[in-house]
């Protein structure tokens, strides 16, 4: 992996660790940016990581864009030695698949889509080689997922389902953007799942809505008392699917101020992960029901 | 110690200078699209460069002040009234308790900065009360400033002249064409040679679609991409990338077709391929652009965009001189 560096004008170095995806890529973006924070390097005000690339927004009043450029080649070869172990959490996101609003959304919007005569996940079902729409919400809660990046709109994560590429799965995004999306959509797009934070404009194929609240700016919901967004890069995610009493209920719980998520600290390593995918998987599982 | 708002004119919304730190999760650092015009009318009235006031674009609200206050008006020329009567803009003057601010129609620009003395102190959300309406954040309850607010205002510190005004050679409004200068660079090299020729020798002009998340910009011919085979997780169209960052001022072009250029509510990243990014120095001035205002990107490197920059904030410097 060779990482392509570039500005984006004055005040932004971008750098592509890699033109595709893959966990390697997103472990070496995530050691990058770690590196960054850890350098503690002046001038420096944001630091973002995302799929397989970063961005660091900086001062140029305080560093010249050069010797910026400079200190983050050098710290690329300290990133790389990183053991690409995660101490990070895994939390379980109910998910109410083929739900009634963002069936009413994907209908208003047939006409930007690719099949306007199947929803969306009769489609990505069936490009999937799935023959049913059940076996295709099999697939994709039957792997966990990891948080890639948390961008596009406040505290949306971008997720990227652990399995091996073979079974993966694809979608085109819509032919243009929606207007509209219902909040906590569960959306998919090239071989991202995410959650849409907030209601608005997106171009993700609509899988179903999750009750769980992931972005709170007023902070009611109790587990965003300390921060208004729950995600961040490296977070491991379990889809439940659930069915419309379940969601009925989580709401309920979501409105009385007493709904928590179930969430299990757990170590991730990615050469453990590469050696034996649906193993680790299962020890992921464990981790999260079984204590 | 409140502004009441009787008509909200266009898009008005609370800013103050942002809350740079939280892009990485999405939440852009707003605050003023024409950040020296709202420095400016932050200084003519005595508050702190960054006091938060309303920003309005093409049509400005109908305020009635409970209380004496010192007002100024920068960035676009839309002439604003005290009780009917006209007041300068780039100019301090006074409005008195019970007298109603209101604005003429708009005459060149796009956005106006209203500065009232003490600043408009309603809650800080992540450091700053910058109105960031996609996310529910800053301003009034989320949202943009609607009939029947009441604006708090704060204790204004410092005692300013009436009439304190800014040189004319020191306001500045967009040439016509506009010219916006770009650092190539980002994914630049996905465009053929024509192609890269062509973007910077086209007269674009701004499209309707033009806010806080970014300008749409129209009329060029289509860009033409470097055949290749799409990475693993792209998807499928030659303009699409692995979703990553974007930069604030970078030039995305779906389709190669309309290039948006984000600016401060910018979304943080997506999976559109970038060309390169406007300069630091010229983000000002993008906001203050109308629909159909043709526009030329110049092609310049970091020296002349540094340059730039330096030139700048100089300006800043004699303007803070001016009026201190």
């Amino acid at each position: 992996m060779s990482s392509r560096y570039t500005f984006g004008g004055d005040e932004h170095i971008f750098v592509e660790v890699d033109e595709e995806m893959s966990l390697e890529a997103f472990f070496v973006s995530l050691s990058m940016t770690n590196a960054v924070r850890k350098a503690n390097i002046k001038g420096v005000t944001e630091i973002c990581p995302a799929n397989a690339s970063f961005q660091i927004k900086f001062d140029p009043d305080v560093i010249h864009p050069d010797d910026m450029m400079k200190e983050l080649k050098r710290l690329e070869a300290e990133a790389e030695q990183g053991d690409n172990v995660l101490e990070t959490r895994i939390i379980e996101v109910p998910v109410y698949y083929q739900d009634p609003w963002t069936h009413d959304t994907l209908m208003r919007f047939r006409e930007r889509h690719q099949d306007p005569s199947a929803t969306d996940i009769e489609y990505a079902a069936s490009i999937n080689g799935y023959d049913s729409v059940e076996k295709f919400i099999e697939a994709h809660s039957g792997a966990p997922w990891f948080v890639s990046m948390v961008g596009f709109v406040s505290g949306l994560p971008f997720l990227y389902q652990m399995v091996d590429r073979s079974r993966q799965i694809q979608v085109p995004k819509y032919l243009s953007p929606r207007t509209d999306t219902p909040r906590q959509t569960v959306g998919y797009g090239g071989s991202f799942s995410c959650i849409y934070s907030v209601r608005g404009a997106g171009g993700y194929q609509m899988f179903g809505i999750t009750p769980m609240p992931i972005y709170d700016p007023e902070q009611r919901v109790p587990y965003l008392k300390d921060f208004m967004v729950f995600f961040k890069p490296g977070d491991i995610v379990r889809f439940k699917p659930i069915n419309r009493e379940e969601y009925d209920a989580v709401i309920a719980q979501v409105q009385a101020g007493e709904y928590m998520p179930r969430i299990r600290n757990v170590r991730f390593s990615l050469s453990e992960f590469n050696a034996d995918m649906d193993g680790t998987n299962a020890k992921l599982m464990e981790a999260l029901y079984d204590r | 110690m409140t502004v009441n708002v009787i008509s909200a004119g266009i898009a008005t919304t609370i800013q103050d200078l942002g809350r740079p730190g939280y892009y990485h999760l999405g939440i852009p650092m707003g605050g003023a699209m024409d950040r020296l015009a709202l420095k400016t009318a932050n200084l003519l009235v005595g508050n702190d460069e960054g006091a938060a006031g309303l920003e309005s674009v093409f049509v400005g609200p109908e305020l009635e002040f409970t209380q004496d206050a010192t007002v100024a008006v920068c960035g676009a020329e839309l002439p604003p009234k005290v009780d009917g009567e006209p007041r300068d803009t780039w100019t301090a003057f006074t409005v008195k308790a019970g007298q109603v601010l209101s604005f003429d129609f708009l005459k060149s620009g796009a956005r106006i900065y209203i500065a009232i003395s003490g600043g408009i102190t309603t809650p800080m959300y992540l450091g700053s009360r910058s109105t960031y309406a996609i996310g529910a954040l800053g301003g009034v309850d989320g949202r943009p400033v609607q009939p029947g607010d009441s604006l708090p205002l704060g204790k204004s510190s410092k005692m300013v002249k009436g009439g304190l005004s800014v040189p004319k050679a020191l306001r500045r409004g967009p040439s016509n064409p506009a010219e916006l200068r770009v650092l190539p660079g980002l994914y630049w090299h996905r465009l053929t040679e024509q192609a890269q020729k062509n973007f910077f020798e086209d007269t674009w002009k701004v499209a309707n679609e033009a806010d806080r998340m970014g300008y749409r910009f129209q009329g060029g011919r289509k860009l033409e991409f470097v055949e290749r085979e799409q990475p693993f997780s792209a998807g499928a169209d030659p303009s699409n990338i692995t979703d990553a960052c974007y930069p604030y001022g970078s030039i995305q072009v779906p389709s190669g077709s309309e290039p948006i250029v984000l600016h401060r509510d910018a979304v943080s990243g997506g999976g559109y391929f970038m060309l390169g990014t406007v300069i630091s120095a010229d983000m000002d001035l993008i906001g203050q652009l109308q629909p159909n205002t043709p526009v030329r990107f110049v092609k310049v490197d970091m020296a002349a965009a540094l340059a730039a920059r330096k030139e700048q904030a100089t300006i800043m410097d004699e303007i803070r001189e001016v009026l201190s």
